[in-house]
């Protein structure tokens, strides 16, 4: 395992490397400069100092040095619109909360959307299949916006049981977390239905009748174990998406999360917010990639990780 | 001796979009302690279904035991509910199936798979129900069951993953194993060794056992007793001798001629029964096999024959054995038994 993991990580770098070195220089070739505001230029000597002070008036190759230099650190370098903070600080206060959020927004989607997929599968073609199609549909269909203001008007204005927006305790948290929880629960109930439908008609779930085992017996432990493995990738992949903050959520609930600063930073060519969200959403990303290799080894004992033989 | 198993008039519908399909239609067969009982025919005439109808496995959406009854022990398998029919299974019947590829989990361990019938079943602690998985791998001629246990499907071989499905089967000490074609999916000198190992587990154990085939080489192998069904019904029902040295039912001769032998003249085709099996939506109203039967008479095709009984165990479904009819012809010369 440890010669499988130590390759691993080596390859994880050479990704993050290239994500980084595409996005360095991809992001300096995009017209303009973080100092232009609304077409005013600043004065002359002002952005000479600035550009010093930033030290972009370097050449590219040596500006690519530097930051690389400094990623290594882990030092992700000052905002420049936002000075004097850094971005490791932007990162640091943002990323719990939008952590926070996409967690419990994660945990809901992944419970509700396997339950509602095996009683779906278990149920084919009969009502709560169907129902549960729709849901699906709908949960795949209707943008995040949409529910977060349906959400509001009814749970939070009409009813008021839950606060309309901001950020503090935990009901605070319901609201948001269901509307991001949304499609990503959909997107599982419909993996789970489908992986299920197949698993329930193998031939080793008639031999776990045979051993006359109970039924939930027989879902649980024989079915599900073997409907998940694609809804592990997903869910992998949905991680990273879901931690990192939607900006449209966040936006709307007033959510002092990391999904503003994606944007912000794009929109200001705030250059060390742009390379040091990037940099860790891949991370995050690369790692739950990882993760999701070492489960599949551990749901199905076929797929062997660090051996190449045999 | 009584029967341990008895089955009487078993008839079994499934509902499909084509309309109802009638898959068995009045079986009946005994087993007694100890006893091996081979049930032949081709694809489809319904004797996996029969065989499920035992262990009340047949699908419960689509499939229904309409009529008859199937007495273990004198206990009326049809009329207990599926809470107690789980008590049954796996510990009083046991089956096999035909691809143990596809038949064992592959993200379960082989062990877990052995225990968990045995926890369900015992009330004995994991480890004893380990000891007791050990115990059934040695039996099923399985070297290093302490390694083996840990590991997964994709690690054995087709003889030793069909091993293994015998060892599931067994492990609660049933009193009745039913297998599937347990052999069909092998090759020819695992078929051998599997079929040794169940001779030698009845020997050891007195099992009683049911085997679904349509290889007539395995049937003489381990069979005490023949049934022959076809289209849902069983046309002959004998003694493995009878069944082979004095068959009765045009069928059951068809099935004979129609198995190759080595002693045989190469040059000579084989001979198969022309024809299909009638259609289980509407079967005939006479005989199932008339149609394809050479000496089909006028009242083959109108009226179902009934059971003439040729000795007290011999039994066959025929109108030219049946005592209304004349006695013409003696019925031998066309298959060369």
């Amino acid at each position: 395992m440890l010669p499988y993991i130590m390759k691993r990580f080596v390859s994880m770098i050479i990704t993050l490397w290239l994500i980084v070195t595409v996005t360095f220089f991809l992001m300096h070739s995009v017209p303009g400069s973080p100092f232009d505001r609304d077409g005013k230029a600043l004065p002359a000597a002002v952005e000479k100092n600035l550009m010093a002070l930033y030290q972009l008036d370097k050449p590219l190759s040596v500006q690519y040095v530097s930051y690389l230099k400094s990623l290594v650190q882990f030092e992700l370098g000052p905002s420049i619109i936002r000075a004097p903070e850094t971005v490791n600080d932007m990162l640091g206060r943002s990323f719990p909360v939008s952590a926070k959020l996409g967690a419990v927004a994660l945990t809901f989607a992944i419970i509700a959307g396997v339950a509602l997929g095996v009683v779906a599968a278990l149920r084919h073609n009969k009502l709560i299949d169907y129902v549960a199609t729709v849901v699906s549909v709908i949960g795949i269909a209707v943008p995040s916006f949409v529910v977060a203001a349906l959400l509001i008007k009814y749970m939070a204005v009409e009813w008021k049981l839950f606060p309309v927006a901001t950020w503090g305790t935990w009901k605070h948290i319901v609201l948001p977390a269901l509307a991001l929880s949304f499609g990503p629960l959909a997107i599982i109930a419909r993996f789970t239905r489908a992986n299920m439908l197949d698993v329930l008609t193998q031939d080793y779930m008639e031999t776990a009748r045979a051993k006359g085992l109970a039924p939930w017996v027989i879902i649980v432990k024989h079915g599900l174990r073997n409907s998940l493995l694609p809804v592990i990738t997903l869910v992998g992949a949905l991680i990273a998406n879901v931690l990192t903050g939607s900006f449209v959520i966040e936006k709307i609930f007033a959510i002092p999360g990391m999904g503003k600063y994606f944007v912000d930073s794009i929109y200001n060519r705030d250059y060390t917010v742009i390379m040091g969200t990037t940099v860790f959403y891949s991370i995050l990303l690369i790692f739950m990639m990882f993760v999701v290799d070492v489960l599949y080894g551990i749901v199905d004992p076929r797929i062997k990780l660090h051996k190449k033989e045999g | 001796m009584s029967n341990l198993l008895q089955v009487e008039n078993l008839h079994v519908t499934f509902q499909t979009h084509g309309g109802e399909v009638k898959a068995v239609r009045g079986v009946s067969f005994s087993l007694k302690k100890g006893e091996t009982l081979a049930i032949v025919g081709e694809s489809g005439c319904g004797k996996s279904v029969t065989a499920r109808s035992v262990m009340r496995l047949i699908p419960e959406h689509t499939g229904k035991i309409t009529d008859g009854r199937i007495l273990l022990d004198g206990l009326d398998l049809c009329k207990l509910t599926e809470r107690e029919m789980r008590e049954l299974r796996g510990s009083k019947i046991s089956m096999i199936f035909q691809d143990a590829m596809t038949s064992l989990n592959p993200t379960i361990s082989i062990g877990e798979q052995i225990m968990e019938g045995i926890i369900r079943h015992q009330k004995i602690s994991r480890r004893q129900a380990r000891a007791q998985a050990i115990e059934m791998l040695n039996l099923v001629g399985i070297a290093n069951p302490e390694r083996r246990l840990k590991q997964y499907l994709h690690e054995f071989s087709g003889g030793m993953r069909q091993r293994i499905m015998i060892a599931i089967a067994l492990v609660c000490r049933p009193a009745i194993l039913i297998a599937d074609e347990p052999t069909t999916a092998l090759d020819v000198t695992i078929q051998a060794q599997i079929l040794e190992l169940f001779k030698s587990i009845q020997k050891k154990t007195g099992i009683s056992i049911i085997i679904i085939t349509h290889d007539m080489g395995v049937v003489a192998k381990l069979a005490d007793k023949v049934s022959v069904m076809y289209a849902g019904k069983v046309v002959e029902s004998g003694p493995i001798r009878q069944i082979f040295y004095d068959p009765q039912h045009p069928y059951t001769k068809g099935l004979l001629a129609s198995m190759p032998r080595l002693d045989d003249d190469r040059s000579q085709p084989l001979r198969p029964i022309p024809g299909t099996p009638p259609d289980l939506f509407a079967p005939p109203a006479g005989c199932a096999f008339a149609a394809r039967c050479d000496y089909a008479l006028e009242v083959c095709r109108l009226h179902q024959p009934d059971v003439t009984d040729l000795t007290h165990e011999h039994h066959v479904s025929c109108w030219l054995q049946d005592p209304r009819a004349k006695n013409v012809f003696p019925l031998q010369t066309a298959t060369g038994l």
